[in-house]
């Protein structure tokens, strides 16, 4: 796993190792780039998996781009399933308390791997979230691809009842919602995918990077409080 | 042809203007061009919704050197936005194909698509008009009849000639998903719309009703793992067209067979090569572009590398491949972060399908003999276009020392991809968008 916040180089050790560079180095050389492999094929499957998030969120929603990258990811995921190292990072997700965010939204992409098999490899960390996680299945998947479905067009905003919450301030639910940690339940949007699987439970906090922007917003807004 | 240059039988000029939009916004990005079958017109379509065709000029005796040059011929907004332009969930009004049919009276006809609907435009001149009107004044003012005591005939004068564009069919509301190419039938009775996961059959006189004849929508849209990026009619046989797929293959589909034509009739892979396998390997095969040789036996596919020329009668592996820019084998990483992996080129032939021809970054574009099997690599840049000069062959330096003309790998612009190109079915002229410019470059002979 690599440590946050470290800078690291995908042109050089990157393109060698996940490209499948060759393979006639010797024994010491070997082992250290199987592992800068291995970081190469850990960064791939986290750049894969934000462009997943990010797809939604595109200008231009493209499908052939995000089943391109879904399948990247379904790749990575079962090599490092076959060497082993995927039950390790799910355990190791599991013990540092992390909301799951990576891990439920492969486990949204690979749903075709045989639970069955899974199981008997190693005992999985989540099984009860497991179940919910199938049955969330067929919404998932269409989640995923299905917002670049063409619908039909908004409705046009109504302006009576835009003139009735016109002296609603909303930044002031914004407010009450970071302070009492709570969130409501938006329209599903590209994070409320995660969200939805989190196996921590419905009332949790969404992804890792709102939890920091609320944090964020905590902040900002107790300093607006206290008036320093 | 009299003059020979090193690399090719063609030698190319730039032409005397570069056609490019005055100011450079994102809705001037030409995102299709067309000849239309003749040569006479070319079409271009760009993220703003509109279309621009050229007209080629007529040869003149008093001023030779002009044989041959495109002028505007007409301009109209083909697709509007349906949302607002800053919102996430729009409808663009890019153009993503225009298709010209055949001409077959004093009008011109075109195609033109959006991501969700395909209109027919009918582009026809007016240069006279009816003058003398036994109710009507000049100025189109209604005359009192009881003044009127005489008859007359109403002529057609001449006027200033006029083109206009008319919408004459709007092809909608068949596509779910976003549309990535047409094709026109050769029966010229009929059109194939295709998104990511569907292909429609249209009659042209028919706007309310089209036929899917291709599905492979899975019942579980998780399921999905392959997505159809383009599909084309055969040139000559009106029953055959083919599509491509994101994962590499091609397949040839007769639509006498059955109504839906999920099951193909051929079906062209390229086994994998397991020594250059990469988690990369299926994005780069996949596949953006697929066209027809002109004399209907061969299949030219566009992956993200290589161009590949099939024969239709051989399944298991392409006849020839080319390599565009092999040199981006070791960036893929960094290809795939910036996302220019999934750039779709296009690739297009000549009139005799002698040579081919696709677009690369940095504003080159390659050419591919199949005869003498050589290459060039061109740029479609202003600094390199002198006009009259002879556009000069580029070379992308791999490794070890550069030359003083070459470029290296790391010094490319991937900002500046020429994705879309067109070849005149008879000449050797070739139009070249590079972003908001239109390059028109044509063979000179001495």
């Amino acid at each position: 796993m690599f440590p946050k916040g470290t800078k690291r180089k995908f042109s050089d050790a990157g393109e060698e190792a996940v490209g499948g560079g060759g393979g006639d180095q010797g024994p010491s050389a070997a082992s250290s780039s199987s592992s800068s492999a291995a970081a190469a094929r850990q960064s791939l499957l986290d750049m894969s998996l934000i462009k997943l998030q990010l797809c939604h969120m595109l200008v231009e929603p493209n499908l052939c781009r995000s089943v391109l990258i879904a399948n990247t990811v379904r790749q990575i995921q079962e090599e490092m399933t076959q060497d082993g190292t995927w039950q390790i990072m799910t355990q190791a997700l599991a013990a540092a308390q992390c909301p799951a965010d990576r891990l439920v939204a492969t486990e949204v992409l690979c749903r075709q791997t045989d639970p069955a098999a899974q199981a008997g490899q190693s005992p999985k960390p989540f099984s009860e979230a497991e179940q919910d996680h199938l049955r969330a299945d067929s919404r998932t998947g269409e989640q995923v691809f299905g917002t670049f479905e063409i619908k039909h067009p908004a409705p046009p905003p109504d302006p009576a009842l835009d003139e009735l919450f016109s002296d609603v301030d909303p930044s002031y639910y914004d407010l009450d919602t970071v302070l009492t940690g709570m969130q409501s339940a938006p329209k599903m949007g590209p994070y409320d995918l995660l969200e939805s699987l989190s196996s921590h439970g419905p009332t949790a906090l969404s992804s890792s990077s709102s939890c920091r922007s609320d944090l964020n917003e905590l902040d900002h807004i107790m300093e607006i409080i206290v008036g320093s | 042809m009299k003059c020979f240059s090193r690399y090719l039988p063609y030698l190319f000029r730039p032409p005397s203007t570069i056609l490019s939009s005055t100011c450079h916004t994102e809705a001037d990005i030409i995102s299709t061009v067309e000849f239309n079958s003749t040569g006479e017109l070319l079409a271009t379509g760009d993220k703003g919704g509109r279309v621009v065709v050229f007209q080629r000029e007529q040869e003149s005796k008093t001023q030779p050197h002009r044989r041959g040059e495109y002028n505007v011929y007409s301009t109209f907004q083909s697709h509007e936005p349906e949302f607002d332009y800053l919102k996430s969930l729009e409808i663009e009004e890019k153009i993503n194909k225009i298709k010209w049919l055949p001409q077959q009276n004093a009008a011109y006809f075109l195609l033109s698509t959006n991501d969700k609907t395909v209109k027919l435009w009918k582009i026809s001149e007016r240069d006279k008009r009816p003058e003398g009107y036994n109710l009507k004044d000049e100025d189109g003012r209604f005359r009192d009849p009881s003044t009127i005591t005489s008859l007359r005939v109403p002529v057609l004068q001449p006027m200033d000639l006029m083109v206009e564009a008319t919408a004459r069919r709007v092809f909608s509301n068949a596509h779910t998903y976003h549309i990535n190419s047409i094709s026109v039938n050769s029966d010229l009775q009929t059109f194939i719309s295709t998104d990511d996961l569907r292909v429609n059959l249209w009659n042209l006189e028919i706007t309310d009703r089209s036929f899917n004849i291709v599905d492979i929508k899975p019942a579980n849209m998780e399921e999905l793992t392959e997505v159809i990026t383009s599909a084309e009619f055969h040139p000559q046989q009106c029953h055959t067209f083919a599509y491509s797929s994101s994962k590499g293959s091609i397949r040839l589909c007769d639509m006498r067979q059955a109504a839906l034509c999920d099951k193909h009739c051929k079906y062209f892979e390229e086994p994998e090569d397991p020594s250059t396998r990469s988690f990369f390997s299926e994005i780069i095969s996949s596949i953006s572009d697929v066209k027809f040789s002109h004399n209907g036996r061969y299949l030219m596919t566009r992956d993200y590398l290589t161009v590949k020329v099939w024969d239709l009668q051989m399944e298991n592996k392409p006849l020839e491949t080319y390599q565009v820019h092999d040199y981006l084998r070791g960036k893929l990483c960094s290809l795939y972060e910036n996302d220019c992996i999934f750039d779709k080129f296009e690739c297009v032939w000549n009139g005799s399908d002698s040579v081919i021809m696709t677009g690369s970054y940095n504003n080159f574009f390659r050419m591919f003999d199949r005869n003498t099997k050589r290459d060039v690599t061109l740029e479609a840049s202003r600094e390199n276009s002198k006009p009259r000069a002879i556009l000069k062959p580029r070379k992308v330096c791999v490794g070890g020392k550069r030359r003083k003309d070459e470029i290296s790998v790391d010094s490319l612009d991937f900002s500046k991809k020429i994705l879309h190109t067109t070849w005149h079915p008879q000449e050797n002229i070739i139009a070249v968008a590079a972003t908001n410019n239109l390059y028109i470059f044509q063979d000179k002979v001495n």
